[in-house]
């Protein structure tokens, strides 16, 4: 974390529960960079997240007030403290498993009313916290706690999934683009309408250990090589698209 | 209405937020509130679920607004980890639980009142909730207001228990538009989730307010921070959110005493059978049998000493109630007397010929 976010972080923090190198302390510092430059006032944002790894990005990080809630309900929650107070800003942060699995049906009902939330989602493709289980993200054929013959089922689209639920913006940045994510995540709290930013962060010790990269580099370069626009993915068949993550922002028209 | 009443009674307790999910015999107070709160400056939605109704209660009221939502048994068993988590950050919510006939879907539209239990315990861990159980269209919107004042003034989740006899009972009320009010203690720079004093009840600023509030579901030191291993203070928060509601006991548990002073033969019960019971009471008066009524108006903490009391020089208690005698056995364990349960679970209030028949039987 750069020195001058520290004025967005609580007094009083040792070092981060992250392993050695996980992608949430990058992002992290994405979400706080993309609030640095909107200057916002830090009484006034609040930050709320479920279970899991993610949802320690901001709680009890960020400065500001922060509502670390039950797994899967984060986005339930911050339905009701937007509505209750409109003049929050309300970024929600927290991880693929509780926000598309168990808070699944909360994701894409919030998108389908058009609340005004920022929700960054930050997709590891795995359970890191409870100890590598297979997640509703993990790739086809991923090798997990739950799934040690291979992942049989693919992964969601999350970005497609909360597109089509009706998000204002959606976006999609492994956390190795960090300007990207910092921008999107800018543009997702300034969306009117529910702005959606899935930042793909590897998780070399629950995901990278079991699927045999044999390093922290190269996961962090497996998963950015799996990015591509979508020019280069409209140029692909179905089959050779499919595990690739397709990168960038969507507005709704 | 009963139901209409208890929404009323929300809007004069000052509820401003409402999430809710339709589910019978409840849904007429969603409705009312859907129709209501928007012209008193409220917000009013309609959740996905009723996990995520609840969820959204509880944003709001750290927001800084009262905040309930309604439901039923089945919404009821869902909203049961959300509860939790209101008792262990201390959150005020109203949650009006309009009993139906269970388990499971069992019969929607009919009444039943086996969720005593689900609302002291539904929900895993030690906490203490409070729970009220209105036995009338007036006590619909009475006990409301009640509930809002004692979920702010005690950092609680607060039940109405009411069932679909009430709920749907049609009769005169006479609705206070200015009742007493009570409002969390909303003050700043102090310890939001403790104090040295095992029975306090910590002030409660909201978001926005500048406190950079530390709120979290996981064990917490008086400041909100996480502290996942520590024996001490998972063991004083746990005392702490329970002792503030059992040490306030005398000033939440409210009784009515009917025919009481020389009664041979004590009823206790509560919600739409208390009703039925005080009948069968007067009935058996008429012809010189000697019984008498202890009505709980409060269930949750529950009104052992009363009880007790208004056992000590009875021969027998009876306790007619529309479950397989969840307040019985309570009964039982806090008179030590030789308690009779009239449990009743076909789907239909207890009629007064019925509680009478058996008061002559055990006579």
């Amino acid at each position: 974390m750069g020195r001058d976010m520290q004025r967005y972080m609580r007094d009083g923090l040792g070092v981060t529960t992250f392993c050695a190198g996980c992608g949430h302390g990058i992002l992290m510092g994405a979400v706080l960079r993309a609030v640095d430059g909107l200057g916002l006032d830090p009484d006034r944002i609040l930050y709320v997240s479920g279970i899991g790894c993610a949802a320690w990005i901001p709680s009890p990080h960020f400065k500001s007030d922060t509502l670390h809630t039950l797994h899967g309900r984060a986005v339930a929650f911050a339905v009701g403290a937007k509505l209750a107070k409109p003049d929050l800003e309300v970024i929600v942060v927290s991880g693929d498993g509780d926000l598309s699995s168990i808070g699944g049906n909360h994701l894409i009902h919030a998108a389908r009313r058009g609340h005004d939330l920022a929700i960054v989602c930050a997709n590891n493709q795995i359970y890191g916290m409870t100890g590598g289980q297979s997640a509703s993200t993990t790739p086809l054929g991923a090798l997990t706690s739950t799934t040690p013959s291979g992942n049989p089922y693919p992964p969601f689209d999350l970005v497609d999934l909360v597109r089509a639920a009706g998000a204002t913006y959606a976006a999609r940045w492994p956390v190795s683009r960090p300007r990207m994510l910092v921008e999107s995540i800018r543009r997702a709290i300034t969306c009117r309408g529910l702005g959606f930013v899935e930042a793909v962060s590897p998780c070399p010790t629950q995901y990278g250990r079991r699927n045999r990269h044999e390093s922290v580099q190269a996961l962090y370069d497996h998963l950015d090589g799996l990015c591509l626009t979508e020019g280069e993915a409209a140029a692909l068949t179905a089959d050779e698209r499919r595990g690739r993550f397709v990168i960038g922002e969507w507005t709704r028209g | 209405m009963g139901n209409v009443a208890a929404a009323e009674g929300a809007i004069a307790a000052g509820c401003r937020f409402y999430a809710g999910y339709p589910i019978t015999p409840s849904s007429e107070i969603m409705e009312h509130m859907a129709e209501r709160l928007p012209g008193v400056g409220g917000v009013f939605i309609q959740m996905e679920d009723e996990i995520a109704s609840i969820s959204a209660v509880l944003g709001a009221s750290w927001a800084g607004r009262k905040a309930m939502t309604a439901t039923s048994g089945p919404g009821l068993s869902l909203m049961m980890e959300a509860v939790g988590y209101a008792a262990w950050t201390e959150t005020p919510a109203v949650i009006i639980d309009i009993q139906r006939a269970g388990p499971c879907t069992g019969q929607a539209t009919r009444v039943g009142g086996g969720d005593v239990m689900q609302v002291r315990y539904g929900s895993h861990g030690d906490y203490h909730p409070v729970a009220l159980a209105p036995w009338s269209v007036q006590e619909m919107y009475d006990l409301t207001v009640r509930a809002f004042n004692l979920a702010e003034r005690y950092r609680v989740p607060a039940f109405v228990l009411g069932d679909e006899g009430i709920a749907h009972l049609r009769e005169t009320a006479v609705l206070d538009p200015s009742p007493k009010l009570v409002d969390r203690a909303r003050e700043r720079g102090r310890a939001p989730f403790g104090s040295d004093d095992p029975s306090s009840v910590p002030p409660m600023p909201v978001f926005g307010d500048g406190e950079c509030l530390l709120v979290t579901g996981s064990t917490h030191d008086e400041w909100g921070w996480r502290c996942v291993e520590s024996p001490e203070v998972h063991a004083r928060q746990v005392e702490r959110i329970n002792r503030k509601v059992t040490d306030a006991r005398d000033d939440i548990v409210e009784v009515e005493r009917h025919f009481l002073e020389d009664a041979e033969v004590v009823v206790v019960a509560y919600g739409f059978t208390a009703r039925s019971a005080l009948h069968a009471v007067r009935a058996m008066r008429e012809r010189g049998r000697k019984a008498g009524l202890l009505r709980l108006r409060t269930i949750w903490p529950f009104a052992d000493r009363e009880v007790a009391g208004a056992a000590s020089a009875a021969r027998r208690v009876l306790v007619p109630e529309m479950n397989r005698g969840q307040v019985a056995d309570l009964v039982r364990l806090h008179t030590g007397r030789d308690v009779v349960a009239l449990g009743q679970t076909d789907g239909r209030v207890i009629e007064a010929e019925t509680i009478e028949k058996r008061l002559e039987e055990v006579w």
